[in-house]
């Protein structure tokens, strides 16, 4: 059925369009307008379209069923965002909306003919089908993918939205803005209190927006209190996700001023759970058909929206929600073809019709003819908050729903039509005492009771004697809970989880308690043993992009950065850091340090100041190796493992003065080289002293390095280079470029002779151009991280994280001439001692040549035996510009690691490559001359 | 997220926390069989119900502190600086300390 006819009536006092403004918008490709205030789905109402959507499994048209944000199948794709909740989302001039899921067209579904097969798509279909086997996992996604109800995500190249996160600390946070939430926010205002009230509509109200003109005068007179008090913070169209330790609350604020959603997370004093009633479906053969809706849908399309929903109605009511429907239909100028009053015994048994409501079946067999039925058969409390706090609710038959035990945590309270039920003025009062009790707490003082609500008696409704749906997102009919509890799956989680149903898009809000009875009713137990599943954060849909909000960790660059960008750096972000890659031609680079001299940024590595008269034992319990010797002046080498033995971290620790050290680490581990060190000395050797002062920010890291490298710092520097004072593996102190205090100190990471120099990082950049434009006869020129790492692996260093992972403990690292087992401790010692012990029977990190010295195998690439048995890895690999052919690192076996062995490499194509391994780790220069000249 | 209440600096979101383990775990470098080692690396207690534990506020005053704290509802009835005495509010078979 095509959108047919003005289903508009007359102005109605609480009307939220505005009807001067028209907003025109495309449904399924057709020009369609409503207006503004107007939801998408009120708007297609008011052009008469019935059928929003095709179901999950067998493609039934579907229509309108609650008229709010989780009516279950009203989400529809609008331009490139798709799973729209389309009667919660008002409509825009130009928005492109369609139908999810309908193809080729919504009124023709060809897949509807899964109907007839549907019977063949049993219940526990995902769970049996797609448990095993794995293997046929990708052949599941594409048939899923097909099916499955939501819509197409965004094109690539969609322009990114903006979310954000806030931080706020209210006194009292209400949740939900009805009369009762309302009243509880401006009785905590009164007294003070900081309060956030959050409202998922758009106005504040709740169920007196579609009232009667006595609810409209009460909502004007409490808007009114609201709004007089700067206290009271409202967030409207924002919906509390979820309750976490200590009140953390966390609010989905979805039409932000400057985020497409905010995600804001209070620190709350008091929580107030004021989140009404939800109306509960029923049960019946044909009740998915569009034309079946809760008596709240239609009270909402004609109070809020002025639409009528149909011509003629049969209305199936047992409360007075259900009564007030059929004079507002009346009203609206629908007929009122039937009334079945449940308190008299009446029941529906079927909507009848295909596509649309035609007739209704009455419990007595009669039928009548009509477009709509109407049904009020009972309330559903939404009491995952309070769960969420600890709280079991509990079964109140006489009311026939679920209320909360009040057993959950003092700093949570429940106000109004989750607690019970009462007059407007009742609802009012409960919110009010509920709202300074809520304060008092807020401020501290002992919590005192506050007198609750009682639930009116109410008919148990549940289902028919007909097949229904039961959950109208997941498609999961009565009988479908009926076969799972004869298959054994027979509590509300098993079954639950078996039939999917109330897990989809409504969570749970309309479909858990009529699942929970049709299971108590199949396994013959009451309510209160069959229970209702846990309801688990969020309560309402989050979009990732809300979670993840901006990011608030700043990247940190080095002073010279500018510099580095103004010459032609391509960046790279490594360990927080923004660095240069390369500034153009890292193996030119890489060639120039081993034949003139070469600079680099150094800066992100880690750099920790230590002072006291203890440091050499923290040296020797967090290094594998042994500091008792290490002379003023001198600078070494170690490596940390772990306490399981496995290499953490790694860098060269100089000492400056008597009780004066300072250590590098590698620029990811800094942070968590400190942590560690602090909890040596905090928790197990307390009695040391040592003060521990990170400068990693502080000073400027500049590497020299090359056979020029002692020819151009001597220009600029008052400090002694003669090798003969100053020799490999030893550090000074004194001027550079004008800038005093900087510390120098030799080392050979890159294996050429080379001065690391660690200067006040305000002059870094002054030293830099220094050394750039003294050194222009010496051919020096900047080199990024790629030159440094091709030139380590010529040289056979390795790199933690690299070379080695999460399981590569010191040995297999070939780092057993760094380990003294002889210390009476250090970290990871028993595992190093038992290590040692296997005497070399463990993976070993080896140089390897491939035997074509033209190719580069990627890195990770596999090692294999006998055919396609993993048992190594190529852990580091380059073409090296000094020798002109590859270079790489490995992990092997034992038996692979002799010097010879031939190893068998998987490239990426799945080709397969020699390789042999070498006698040394160093290709270039494995004397050391170079470096130590 | 649990509120933890520093004894230097105040109450504080649990994300400037880092958890630094349970309480009462014996290092013993020099006779740890492997497997009394690996125990103590990686086997935890984790009853239901209150355990001691330590925190180190990384983002905070960089001290570590101790806690006790039921793992059933996540309350957190005392911290204190790490090696002071615990408040007597419990008995060590309470904790399983
Ligand atoms: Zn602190």
């Amino acid at each position: 059925m095509s959108a047919s006819g003005n289903w508009r009536i007359a102005p109605q006092p609480g009307e939220v369009i505005d009807r001067s403004q028209k907003v025109n918008f495309t449904w399924n490709g057709s020009p369609a307008s409503g207006y503004a205030g107007d939801t998408i789905v009120s708007a297609l109402m008011a052009s008469g379209v019935r059928v929003m959507s095709r179901s999950f499994k067998y493609h039934r048209p579907r229509g309108v069923i609650t008229a709010t944000f989780f009516d279950p199948n009203c989400s529809f794709q609008v331009g490139q965002e798709p799973n729209v909740r389309g009667a919660h989302r008002m409509v825009r001039n130009g928005d492109d909306v369609n139908a999810q899921n309908a193809w080729p067209s919504l009124n023709f579904d060809i897949r509807a003919a899964n109907q007839v097969v549907g019977r063949f798509l049993g219940p526990g279909f995902y769970y049996k089908t797609f448990i095993k086997p794995q293997k046929l996992w990708p052949a599941y996604q594409k048939v899923l993918s097909t099916f499955a109800p939501g819509g197409a995500p965004p094109a690539i190249g969609t322009p990114q939205e903006i979310f954000d996160k806030r931080f706020v600390h209210p006194d009292v946070l209400v949740a939900g803005g009805g009369p009762a939430g309302m009243a509880a926010a401006i009785e905590a205002a009164r007294t003070g209190a900081k309060v956030i009230l959050v409202e998922e509509e758009y106005e504040l109200g709740g169920h007196l927006r579609y009232g009667g003109t006595e609810s409209l005068a009460t909502l004007a007179a409490l808007r009114a209190e609201v709004a007089s008090f700067d206290n009271i913070e409202v967030l409207t169209d924002s919906v509390v996700s979820g309750r976490y330790d200590d009140n953390w609350v966390g609010v989905v604020q979805r039409s932000g001023i400057w985020a497409k959603e905010r995600m804001i997370k209070a620190r709350v004093g008091t929580l107030v759970v004021a989140a009404g009633l939800i109306e509960r479906p029923y049960v019946f053969e044909g009740n998915d058909l569009p034309g079946v809706m809760l008596a709240t849908a239609a009270l909402r399309l004609i109070g809020l929206h002025a639409v009528k929903p149909g011509t003629s109605a049969v209305v199936f009511t047992a409360n007075s929600t259900g009564d007030e429907a059929i004079e507002r239909l009346r009203a609206a100028g629908v007929s009122i073809a039937r009334v079945l009053d449940a308190r008299k015994g009446e029941n529906v048994t079927r909507a009848l019709g295909r596509g649309q409501v035609s007739g209704v079946e009455a419990g007595d067999g009669s039928k009548t003819s009509a477009d709509l039925l109407i049904t009020a058969t009972g309330w559903t409390a939404p009491t995952s908050l309070l769960n969420m706090a600890g709280d079991r609710p509990v079964w109140n038959a006489a009311g026939a729903r679920f209320t909360p035990s009040e057993l959950f945590h003092s700093s949570v309270m429940a106000a109004g039509g989750i607690v019970g039920d009462g007059t407007t003025a009742e609802l009012i009062a409960h919110g009010r005492a509920v709202g300074i009790e809520a304060a008092s707490r807020a401020r501290g003082e002992a919590a005192k009771p506050v007198a609750a609500l009682i639930p009116d008696a109410h008919p148990a409704l549940f289902q028919s004697t007909t097949v229904g749906f039961l959950d109208l997102s997941e498609d999961v009919k009565n009988k479908d809970i009926v076969s799972a509890a004869k298959e054994g799956y027979d509590s509300s989680e098993l079954a639950k989880r078996f039939t999917t149903s109330a897990m989809g898009p409504s969570q749970g809000k309309l479909e858990m308690v009529n699942t929970m009875a049709v299971l108590a009713e199949a396994t013959g137990r009451d309510f209160q043993s069959t229970g209702t599943t846990v309801w688990r954060p969020p309560y309402a849909p989050i979009s990732l992009g809300a979670l993840a909000g901006r990011v608030f960790e700043p990247d940190r660059v080095s002073p010279m950065q500018l510099w580095h960008e103004a010459h032609g750096a391509k960046d790279m972000v490594a360990a927080q850091w923004i660095r240069p890659e390369h500034y153009g031609n890292p193996q030119a680079e890489a060639l120039n340090v081993r034949s003139n001299v070469g600079i680099i940024d150094l800066t992100p590595l880690g750099k920790l100041d230590l002072h006291g008269p203890d440091i050499v034992k923290l040296l020797n319990l967090a290094y594998t190796n042994t500091w008792d010797n290490l002379a003023v002046g001198s600078v070494r080498y170690g490596v940390m493992c772990a306490e399981d033995g496995v290499v953490m971290d790694d860098g060269v620790t100089g000492r400056l003065g008597d009780d004066h050290y300072l250590m590098t680490t590698t620029s990811s581990g800094a942070g968590n080289v400190w942590d560690w060190l602090e909890m040596w000395l905090q928790t197990v050797h307390r009695e040391w002293q040592v003060t521990i002062t990170p400068v990693t920010t502080a000073l400027v890291s500049i590497n020299v390095a090359g056979p020029n490298s002692r020819e151009l710092l001597s220009r600029i520097t008052d400090i002694d280079l003669d090798p003969a004072v100053f020799g490999y593996m030893k550090v000074r102190q004194g001027t550079v470029a004008g800038v005093a205090d900087c510390i120098v100190w030799r080392i050979g990471f890159t294996g050429e002779l080379s001065y690391e120099i660690h200067v006040p990082a305000s002059y870094g950049l002054h030293v830099w151009e220094t050394l750039l434009e003294v050194g222009k006869d010496l051919g020096v020129a900047p080199f990024g991280i790629e030159a440094q790492r091709i030139l380590r692996l010529e040289k056979g260093h390795f790199i933690v994280g690299q070379d080695t992972d999460g399981l590569t403990q010191a040995y297999e690292a070939g780092l057993g001439g760094l380990v003294k087992l002889a210390k009476e401790d250090f970290s990871g010692k028993p595992e190093l001692v038992w290590q040692e012990a296997l005497a070399g029977n463990y993976s070993h990190l080896v140089a390897v040549e491939t035997v074509d010295p033209l190719l580069v195998p990627a890195e990770a690439s596999q090692i294999v035996e006998n055919g396609n048995e993993i048992v190594g890895r190529i852990t580091s690999s380059r073409m090296s510009p000094t020798l002109k052919r590859s270079v790489c690192l490995a992990h092997v076996p034992a038996s692979l690691s002799t010097p010879g062995s031939r190893l068998t490499i998987v490239l990426e194509n799945g080709d397969r490559a020699a390789a042999i391994v070498r006698e040394d780790l160093a290709f270039v220069d494995p004397e050391g001359v170079r470096l130590r000249g | 997220m649990l509120v933890i209440d520093c004894p230097y600096c105040g109450p504080r979101n649990s994300t400037e926390f880092r958890h630094a383990g349970e309480a009462g775990k014996s290092r013993d470098v020099a006779n740890s069989t492997p497997a009394e080692w690996r125990r103590y690396l990686y086997e935890f207690n984790n009853p239901l119900g209150w355990v001691r534990e330590h925190w180190f506020h990384s983002s905070g005053c960089r001290r570590y502190i101790s806690s006790e704290r039921h793992t059933g509802n996540n309350e957190v009835r005392w911290v204190v600086p790490f090696g002071t005495p615990a408040p007597s509010t419990t008995s060590d078979k309470e904790t399983g300390a």
